[in-house]
């Protein structure tokens, strides 16, 4: 089969469907690969470098259409671009079914199949072939630059001759992918960074990427489906907006990727807040497309309110074209390794990935897919609170473990009490003689429990052959038996267990001598 | 030897012995800890050698030391051969095999005391002697047997599985019953009539250590070695009070108290009851039959190659390795050691992370990497490293399973579900080396192989290890 990478057409895109990279492994999974010609120049991959892993340059445009069996692309194809499409062809990109009903018209009428790299399900098997997140990671790294690039100061505190910089204040609205990006960019950066985010769950992730997560002092739980957030109430947003008006005096940077799919970005930051910011603060959005997160938002411009630079490109991954082409070409190469590579190549209605995001088939609407007869994820909320509670009780008993004796359960005080009978049993029964020795036995085992509960964990074989060497002392009680005459039956036995006994004193101390040898510093 | 010196003599020798467990709470006194308890045993043997020939000088007529070579000699080389041919990694056969011997002297002594005919007391006196050869030899037949089949087991002659006998509570039961009624026929008859009984309750008590630790699973085995090792030193005591000796009773006591907190530790490490663990049928080997339960993990796992982790390793600032069993069986430790050490040199930080039931034996991880010289004080705690997860580069998982299995958090169906577990799935990257895919593997699917940060390197621990390192070193 072969496979066509066209130059992408829309105005400022960079990106291309496949690097020389993930063209090489794509002709390794038997695919041909046909390549406009200057499809990758904006990315900085040039004909030759195709050509150098096996690739065909397609002299232009209608060439490639016409040639290819399967055409992978990055942007929704353009209406002229769907009529060069072969008809029944396939056609692999990011379509948004939901917001392109004439296109996917016209793709119907050529009877093509179409799959939507937007529409891969967001299940753990799916992971590796997830462009949307892949392209978030990427827009997170980038706001990060971009607001780096429009502030005046360091984002790292430094101590200088010259005197003290503070370090910058960052907030990031959203801890999505995009979001979680731009805290590690932030942090790495040196910046002070802070999160919020609807979602509780994802507290855990925001302060394991170095994070402060701010805690809104409200309940409510903002998971929606498929781990995305969904809309919340009245009470709740405005809360969350006290807390953004007070953040909006200190930090100095507020990145926002604040999305409800199908819905516009909500309105997080008000005019107001932007002019309680210190001027030279920026606000990037990664909402703008949705209309986004700040009121002051242009999509796809730099603008500047208040002393405050507002920046709303929405072409943050096509701004690392050689990054995100890469990263989107392998999402590219796991979904055709998935669906059976050059040999066994097939649309599997089956298979829950490629269901997920098959659009069109032949022509035929597929989109959108029937919703999975158990959705694990919806549920998923009872079940994280569930594990944190059971996660953290045993830790906290192992905490006190190996560093001292526990203390005895509180509450039922009949084991005591069953001691206390025995012992007044005991008294009353037994003769002085035997009392004695159980004094010594229980004083014993009293001495045995603290000491042994210091033991160190790392010790515990050595302690181990230590008391089995210490518990060949039953030789004692061999060398006791043999006093009769050579010949008793008393004697054979005691000293057989003499016998017995020795190797496990000899054997016991010498093993955990070699053992205690090896231990070092 | 006087009584009196005899006495002060065992009460330096108890010292010695509590001493030596208190020595072992740390690396830097173990040693001196092992030698306080050679210099017990030997004190508290040459004591009793001479006192008893002071005391029975007439019965002996000398040839009492004669005698007492002629069984120590052997033994001793016995042990000493034993203990410098075993290999680290065998160490849990021999502590098993080591058991055994505790349990047939016990056993031995009390049908001895039981023969004797110079010490036979009258009345409450002579009840409560025969009550304590009755008891001493009881718990000395199942420390001999049950150590046995631990030791068989460990070795791999018996297989791991778990032996479920129909109704082998109820055969338990019923053999407990049988051991009573005997005891109160050894009690109630006089003592000629006493030798069968007893006799009989030996073997019965042979059969129970067979059956109980048959019961019990492989993974279950440090909780068992630590169990019969308590039941030796309780042997020991009930031995000491047969014959009125308190060195036997201290020291037995020391020793049961001793086994009985690691079997609780290693209980509460796997989060499960010590009945439990006893009643057996729970751990196969490498896990438990999972129940179908709808949760189970999706998703696939990812390989990795070689030249992959050996980049990882090379980039990684922050690395920790996680032994298991596996590493154990594959004998990787000390290329795992020679890694360690190269990484270190070149400013990695390395540490090595150990849960408390890795392995067959408490604490048998970190002997097997000091057998390969690798620093105990990079060797941690899982308290001590759990936290440091989420800041690590890259986890490098050797033969380990169940002590990783984040089903264990979050899965409440899991069978291991609040298993304490140690949290590598935090770090940035985590490598899983493994002998098999995952295919066949009896036991708990391991949603960890799915996760998104990890990888899956497959094929003999040994030779993956020994390629890493030969690639490392180019």
């Amino acid at each position: 089969m072969k496979i066509g990478i066209p130059k992408e057409i829309h105005p400022g895109e960079r990106r291309v469907a496949a690097t020389p990279d993930t063209a090489k492994r794509l002709k390794s999974f038997g695919f041909d690969v046909l390549v406009e010609s200057g499809a990758g120049v904006a990315a900085e991959f040039a004909n030759i470098a195709y050509t150098d892993v096996g690739c065909e340059i397609a002299p232009d445009a209608r060439h490639l259409w016409a040639d290819a069996d399967v055409v992978l692309k990055v942007r929704p194809p353009t209406a002229d671009e769907v009529e060069m499409l072969r008809e029944g062809g396939t056609l692999i990109s990011f379509i948004y079914p939901a917001q392109n009903k004439a296109l996917l018209d016209q793709l119907a009428a050529r009877r093509a199949t179409v799959i939507a790299m937007d529409a891969v399900p967001r299940i753990s098997r799916a992971q590796k072939l997830d462009a949307l997140s892949s392209m978030a990671n990427i827009s997170g790294y980038r706001a990060v630059i971009e607001a780096a690039n429009n502030f005046g100061r360091f984002f790292t505190g430094q101590i200088t001759a010259a005197g003290k910089v503070p370090p910058a204040k960052v907030l990031i609205i959203g801890a999505g992918v995009a979001g979680l990006a731009a805290i590690g960019t932030a942090k790495g950066l040196g910046a002070i960074v802070r999160s919020f985010d609807t979602r509780p769950v994802v507290k855990e992730q925001i302060e394991s990427m170095g994070a402060e997560f701010l805690l809104l002092d409200f309940k409510e739980d903002g998971t929606g489906e498929g781990g995305y957030a969904k809309p919340m109430s009245a009470e709740f947003i405005a809360a969350e907006m006290d807390l953004f008006r007070k953040q909006a005096k200190e930090v100095d940077i507020i990145i926002t990727t604040a999305l409800i799919p199908g819905r516009p970005a909500p309105k997080l930051i008000t005019t107001d807040m932007l002019a309680l910011m210190r001027p030279g603060s920026v606000v990037v959005d990664l909402a703008a497309e949705a209309g986004g997160n700040c009121e002051a938002t242009v999509p796809g411009e730099k603008i500047h309110y208040a002393g405050v630079t507002v920046i709303g490109y929405t072409d943050l991954p096509s701004r690392m074209a050689s990054q995100s082409s890469q990263l989107y070409g392998s999402n590219l190469c796991h979904l055709l390794d998935d669906m059976g590579k050059n040999e066994k190549y097939r649309v599997d209605e089956n298979d829950e990935v490629v269901r997920g995001a098959l659009v069109l088939r032949e022509g035929r609407l597929m989109w959108p897919p029937p919703k999975p007869p158990a959705p694990l994820i919806p549920q998923k909320p009872p079940e994280a609170a569930k594990p944190a509670a059971v996660a953290h009780k045993p830790k906290a008993a192992s905490r006190g473990g190996h560093h001292g004796p526990p203390a005895g359960e509180p509450g039922s005080p009949l084991p005591l009490l069953l001691a206390g009978a025995a012992l007044v049993g005991i008294g009353l029964g037994a003769p002085k003689d035997f009392i004695g020795h159980f004094t010594v036995f229980v004083l014993a085992c009293f001495i045995g429990y603290q000491v042994v509960w210091n033991v160190a964990p790392a010790l515990h074989t050595p302690l181990m052959s230590v008391t089995n060497a210490i518990s060949g002392i039953i030789i004692l009680g061999g060398m006791l038996q043999v006093s009769g005459a050579p010949t008793s039956a008393a004697t054979i036995l005691g000293a057989a267990a003499i016998l017995l006994a020795t190797i496990n004193v000899a054997g016991g101390f010498l093993v955990t001598q070699r053992m205690l040898k090896m231990f070092r510093k | 030897m006087s009584y009196s010196l005899l006495s002060v003599t065992y009460i330096a020798a108890s010292a010695l012995f509590i001493m030596s467990l208190g020595g072992l709470s740390r690396q830097e006194t173990a040693r001196r800890g092992n030698l306080y308890g050679i210099i017990g045993m030997l004190l508290a043997v040459l004591a009793t050698a001479f006192g008893m020939n002071a005391q029975n000088a007439m019965n002996v007529q000398g040839t009492g030391f004669g005698m007492l070579a002629a069984v120590i000699i052997p033994g001793a080389i016995i042990g000493a051969a034993l203990a410098s041919r075993v290999a680290m990694t065998s160490m849990p056969e021999l502590v098993a095999v080591l058991h055994s011997f505790v349990g047939a002297a016990a056993v031995l002594v009390g049908l001895a005391s039981f023969l004797d005919p110079a010490s036979h007391p009258t009345g409450t006196a002579g009840t409560i002697h025969n009550v304590e050869i009755f008891v001493g030899v009881f718990i000395g037949a199942i420390t001999f047997t049950g150590s046995v089949i631990a030791f068989l087991k460990l070795r791999g002659s018996i297989g791991g599985k778990p032996l479920a006998l129909p109704g082998r509570h109820f055969l338990n039961l019923a053999m407990m019953l049988g051991c009573f009624f005997l005891g109160y026929q050894f009690l109630s008859g006089g003592h000629a009539d006493g030798l069968q009984p007893l006799l009989i309750m030996t073997g019965i008590a042979c059969l129970v250590g067979v059956h109980m630790v048959m019961a019990i699973g492989g993974a279950d085995m440090p909780v068992v070695v630590s169990m019969l090792n308590s039941y030796s030193g309780w042997a020991a005591a009930a031995a000491g009070f047969m014959l009125s000796n308190d060195l036997l009773i201290v020291t037995g006591a020391l020793v049961g108290s001793s086994g009985a907190i690691l079997s609780y530790i290693m209980c509460r490490a796997m989060n499960r009851s010590f009945l439990s663990v006893i009643a057996g049928g729970f751990g196969t080997d490498g896990g438990t039959p999972a129940p179908k339960t709808g949760n189970e993990p999706v998703g696939q796992a990812k390989e990795i190659t070689l030249d992959d982790t050996v980049e990882a390793l090379r980039e990684a600032r922050s690395v920790i390795i996680v032994p298991g069993y596996g590493m154990a069986v594959a004998q990787a430790q000390h290329p795992v050691a020679e890694i360690t050490k190269l990484l270190r040199a070149r400013g990695c930080n390395f540490r090595f992370a150990i849960h408390p039931v890795a392995g067959r034996l408490p604490g048998h991880m970190n002997v097997l990497l000091a057998e390969a010289n690798v620093p105990y004080d990079i060797v941690m705690e899982m308290d001590e490293i759990n936290d440091d997860f989420p800041t690590t580069d890259l986890v490098l998982v050797i033969g380990a399973n169940d002590i990783v299995n984040p089903g264990a958090q979050d899965d409440p169906s899991s069978p291991i579900a609040g298993m304490p577990v140690l949290e590598v799935w935090k770090a940035r990257l985590v490598v899983v080396m493994k002998r098999g895919k995952g295919v066949g593997y009896a036991g708990v699917d391991n949603p960890l192989f799915y996760k998104e940060c990890t990888r899956m390197l497959y094929g003999d621990a040994k030779k993956n290890v020994d390629a890493l390192l030969g690639k490392l070193r180019d």
